[in-house]
């Protein structure tokens, strides 16, 4: 067994992957892209950082598995240690990650996808593989321009995909937040599963409001960004 | 007014150097800080009252009084106290025969989101400083009679790893509260970059909540599982050497009918073989709106059992403070809500 000092350099699985695409879809939300090297399934997250002496943060691969390039959408902290760094990315630099991994998967199954903000991440990439045909999308933001990939949800998946804006309006959104939506729905099916991401309180609230109105909690499966 | 509590002794002498104080000064401050009864820079009467005055005119002291306590019939006592933002952090005292255990707090709500919490169902609100951390020891009236401090309450620590660092370093240095760590414990649900720097940076004991050992419950119960899968937790401490005075112990809320069985138990001494640990099995105390149920205490009992006759330590943790909004989360919600 390693003791102290040798485990204090155990590195890190972390391969170094060349940036091949580095955009600001919405103002401080970038969505940056590598060439793949390995499989995943969508719903998995990556491990990245610029540093080897800087921990690595995690997150949810943005990209389809059949796409050539595995994508991360982030918002940048202005505090944050990674992200104003990860913002300025050029195409060419490189950066460090690891393999894809987790367990957020969704299957066959009929399923509500719930997210506020750059928690689409995971429903993006489940959709881009081709499995959105039975899932309903809810998808709640502050402000318009935050429905990251719009065009290509609303077209593909027309009335399933929910936007929720809680403080602005347009014709196609609900008012509010995804919360108000699902309190507003009379019923609520029961039979399927129910997947969020997002910050902790809007998925404990979601949970717990799913779970009062009779979702059983084993249906309910969560990833929250912290 | 920036605090002196919650600094460290290379701290507080660089801020003492700043100050064109003598380097001794940092030393003197932080015996007065961690050691002795008093709370203001005007009784630190060892320095000078030119330097005090200097000091005063740019720090104050930093203690934070609780706003409420409760207390129990077993003698458990639950303090409030007050953080950012209206918010309340919660810190239990509980005696035990010659034994006096401090459940410290270290962050304003969680961002951890497990099910059977009731922290998580205030979000998160922020981080506990250092300071606010002690605060919780030092401020209570049975500060010089604390045995043993566990990192149990509200927060993650290992989200907010720095502060909590520091914090131990205050509360097991010579010059800060001299505890020997072995008479600490810190609880996480599995972050685990933070859970190696603080087996590299801390002697204390190490609680890792597990609550199941299968991947699909536990995801269920515990968001983090997601992103650290238990699976890489145990990994990470197997590969730790602990030696003979450094203890891992495993948490594990019973929920009936859920996490009871045999079939858990042959699972647990599966993950678990290789570790020198103990599990502690804890009752469930429901909190508003949960779908889980505690299991009975029949079933409590034959799962400990089994546990032991596999070869696994494991004992059950005795449930305190029922009376006074036991579970960690309920009182400073109930106070955040008015």
């Amino acid at each position: 067994m390693p003791k102290a000092e040798e485990y204090k350099n155990k590195p890190i699985e972390l391969s170094e992957v060349t940036i091949t695409q580095n955009q600001e879809i919405s103002p401080e939300v970038h969505l940056i892209s590598w060439k793949r090297t390995h499989d995943f399934v969508p719903g998995q997250v990556v491990k990245i950082t610029l540093d080897p002496a800087v921990p690595p943060r995690i997150y949810s691969v943005c990209s389809g598995n059949d796409d050539q390039e595995i994508s991360v959408l982030f918002n940048v902290k202005e505090d944050g240690i990674l992200t104003p760094r990860l913002s300025a990315v050029i195409p060419g630099m490189k950066i460090l990650v690891t393999k894809p991994y987790g367990s957020f998967k969704d299957g066959k199954k009929p399923a509500w996808w719930i997210a506020t903000g750059t928690g689409i991440a995971p429903f993006y990439s489940m959709f881009r593989s081709g499995i959105s045909e039975n899932k309903t999308l809810i998808h709640g933001v502050r402000h318009l321009n935050q429905f990251y990939f719009e065009d290509e949800l609303e077209w593909a998946m027309g009335a399933r995909y929910i936007r929720c804006c809680s403080q602005e309006q347009s014709c196609n959104t609900f008012p509010g937040r995804v919360t108000k939506y699902l309190e507003e729905l009379n019923e609520l099916p029961t039979n399927i599963n129910y997947y969020l991401c997002g910050k902790a309180l809007m998925v404990v609230e979601v949970r717990d409001l799913l779970i009062s109105r009779g979702i059983p909690y084993e249906n309910i499966l969560a990833e929250i960004y912290f | 007014m920036e605090a002196l509590f919650g600094k460290t002794l290379n701290e507080l002498t660089a801020l003492a150097l700043e100050l064109g104080l003598p380097k001794f000064t940092g030393k003197q401050m932080a015996e007065w800080l961690y050691q002795k009864d008093i709370r203001s820079i005007d009784e630190m009467t060892n320095l000078s009252k030119k330097n005090r005055e200097l000091l005063s005119s740019k720090y104050e002291f930093g203690l934070v009084d609780s706003t409420k306590v409760q207390e129990s019939i077993d003698g458990t006592k639950k303090y409030l106290f007050p953080t950012v933002k209206g918010k309340f952090v919660e810190t239990a005292m509980i005696p035990d025969d010659e034994r006096k255990t401090v459940c410290v707090s270290s962050q304003v709500g969680c961002k951890m989101g497990c099910l059977f919490c009731m922290t998580g169902k205030q979000g998160f609100q922020g981080q506990l400083t250092a300071g606010e951390i002690v605060n919780q020891i030092r401020n209570i009236p049975e500060w010089h009679e604390v045995t043993n401090i566990v990192y149990m309450g509200m927060g993650e620590p290992f989200d907010n790893l720095e502060e909590v660092l520091k914090s131990l370093e205050i509360l097991t240095s010579e010059w800060g509260f001299a505890m020997s760590p072995r008479r600490i414990t810190v609880s996480t649900i599995g972050i685990v970059p933070g859970m190696v720097t603080f087996l590299n940076q801390s002697e204390a004991h190490l609680a890792v909540s597990m609550h199941t050992p299968f991947d699909d419950e536990r995801q269920r119960l515990m968001p983090v599982q997601v992103a650290y899968p238990l699976a890489e937790v145990i990994r990470e401490i197997k590969s730790w050497d602990f030696g003979r005075q450094r203890r891992v112990s495993f948490e594990y809320i019973v929920f009936k009918g859920l996490n009871d069985s045999p079939r858990h138990v042959q699972e647990l001494c599966k993950i678990l073989n290789g570790i020198k640990c103990r599990i502690n099995l804890i009752r469930f105390h429901p909190i508003p709106g949960t779908p889980l149920e505690g299991t009975d205490e029949n079933t409590l009992q034959r799962f400990k059992e089994l546990l032991n006759d596999k070869g696994i330590l494991t004992t059950i943790r005795a449930s305190r403070g029922q009376d006074i909004y036991a579970a960690c989360g309920l009182l400073s919600t109930k106070e955040m809500l008015g």
